[in-house]
C-alpha cells in the first residue's frame, strides 16, 4: 500500500510500505494491505512505517485516512 | 547649470543606488521563490484536511463543535494584522494599515476592537496613528514555521473560545502571483456556514476511531491553523513579490535619472570647451588686430 506522511512544512514520507503503526487516541493500531476505509485520531507517541525500509516518526498529534491501500497521515 | 563637479558626483551616487536597488531586487526574487515553495509545499497537508473536513460535515452540527460555529452577538472583535517587518516594498504595508483605518471608522465603529499586529511595520504605523496595538506576536514573522503559525493560531483559538473574542478577521496581502497581491480580510473566527455547506458526500463508508465528532474536534482547529499560517505565507511571499516590483522600478528610475544626468555633464562639458575655444578665438583676434 502507499503512504504519505505530511505536514504543512513538507512531505515526510511518500512511498510503499506493508505495515504502519500509529498511536491511535484509544490506542496503538497496526494497518495491513486491504485496510477498511478509516478516519483515526492520533495522540502522542512514535508512528512506524515498515516495508522495504523502516522510518518512525514521533508525532504530537494527528490524523490518518485510510482509503483503497492509501495511507494518508497528517501530522 | 549645475557644474560639472556635482553633476560627476551625483551621477556616481546615483549608480551606487541603483546598484543597491538592483541587488534588492535580486535578494526579493530569491526570497520570493522560497516564499512561494513554501506554500506549494503546504498545499497537499491543507488540500487533504479540506477534503477530510467536507466528507464530515453533516456532523459538524453537534454540540460540541458549536463554539466554532456559533455566530455570537459581535461586541468584542480582534483584527490579525499581518504586514511585513521591513519596507522599501512599495505600497504594500501601507494598503493594509489604510484598510485597517477604514474598517476600524466603519464596520468596527462603535466595537470593542483588539488589533493583533504581526510584522512590525503594521504595528509602527497603527501606533503612530494612534491605534492601541497588541504586540505578542509582532515578531511572528522572523523565522516563520508551520510550528510557530500553529502556536499563535492556538492561542488566538483559545482566547476566542474564553469568549474574549466575538469575532476574529485576518487582514492581509494575498499572494496571486509575484507582480499582484490582493489586500484581503477574511473572517477568521466564528467558523462561517458557507464554508460548512461545501460538497457533503462519501463519508459513510469510513471506520471512524474514536468518532466521527472527536475527529472534527481536531479537525476544525487544525484547519484554522493551517489557514492561518497560509495566510502568514502569503503575505511573506506578498512582500518578496512587492519589494522585488518596488525595486526593479527603483532601479528603473535611477537608470533614467543617469540618463538624463550624463546629458547634462556632456552639455557642460561642451558648453566649457566651447567657451574656452571662443576665448583663444577672441585672444588671437585681439593679438592680430593689435
Amino acid at each position: 500500500m502507499w503512504v504519505e506522511v505530511l505536514t504543512p512544512d513538507q512531505t515526510l514520507f511518500n512511498g510503499e510500505a506493508k505495515v504502519v503503526s500509529c498511536p491511535g487516541v484509544d490506542g496503538s493500531f497496526q494497518i495491513l494491505e486491504n485496510h477498511a476505509p478509516m478516519i483515526a485520531n492520533l495522540r502522542e507517541g512514535t508512528l512506524e512505517i515498515s516495508g522495504d525500509d523502516s522510518h518512525s516518526f514521533s508525532v504530537q498529534s494527528g490524523l490518518v485516512e485510510v482509503l483503497k491501500n492509501k495511507v494518508i497521515v497528517l501530522v | 547649470m549645475a557644474g560639472q563637479k556635482e553633476i560627476r558626483s551625483r551621477i556616481a551616487s546615483t549608480i551606487s543606488t541603483q546598484q543597491i536597488t538592483k541587488a534588492m531586487k535580486l535578494v526579493s526574487a530569491t526570497k520570493l521563490r522560497k516564499a512561494s515553495e513554501a506554500i506549494v509545499r503546504m498545499r497537499p497537508y491543507a488540500e487533504k484536511l479540506q477534503g477530510i473536513m467536507a466528507g464530515l460535515q453533516e456532523s459538524a452540527d453537534d454540540d460540541r463543535l458549536a463554539v466554532y460555529f456559533k455566530a455570537r452577538e459581535v461586541q468584542k472583535v480582534a483584527l490579525l494584522i499581518i504586514t511585513s517587518d521591513r519596507g522599501l516594498c512599495g505600497a504594500f504595508n501601507a494598503n493594509v494599515v489604510k484598510r485597517v483605518r477604514a474598517m476600524a471608522a466603519g464596520e468596527l465603529a462603535g466595537k470593542q476592537v483588539q488589533y493583533i499586529c504581526i510584522g512590525k511595520k503594521g504595528a509602527e504605523s497603527l501606533k503612530r496613528l494612534g491605534f492601541d496595538c497588541d504586540t505578542r506576536f509582532v515578531n511572528a514573522l522572523n523565522g516563520l514555521s508551520a510550528e510557530s503559525a500553529f502556536d499563535l493560531a492556538s492561542t488566538i483559538l483559545e482566547e476566542f473560545k474564553a469568549g474574549q473574542y466575538d469575532q476574529v478577521t485576518v487582514v492581509y496581502n494575498r499572494f496571486k502571483n509575484a507582480a499582484t497581491q490582493i489586500l484581503s480580510a477574511d473572517a477568521f473566527l466564528p467558523v462561517s456556514p458557507a464554508d460548512k455547506a461545501e460538497a457533503t458526500q462519501g463519508s459513510s463508508d469510513y471506520l471512524f476511531e474514536p468518532s466521527k465528532v472527536a475527529i472534527l474536534e481536531d479537525l476544525i482547529p487544525r484547519s484554522l491553523k493551517t489557514q492561518l499560517y497560509r495566510s502568514m505565507l502569503d503575505s511573506l511571499a506578498s512582500e518578496h513579490g512587492a519589494r522585488m516590483i518596488a525595486m526593479d522600478k527603483a532601479t528603473d528610475n535611477a537608470g533614467e535619472l543617469l540618463r538624463s544626468l550624463r546629458l547634462a555633464y556632456n552639455q557642460a562639458r561642451q558648453a566649457a570647451i566651447t567657451r574656452e575655444i571662443s576665448e583663444i578665438v577672441g585672444g588671437v583676434a585681439a593679438l592680430e588686430g593689435a
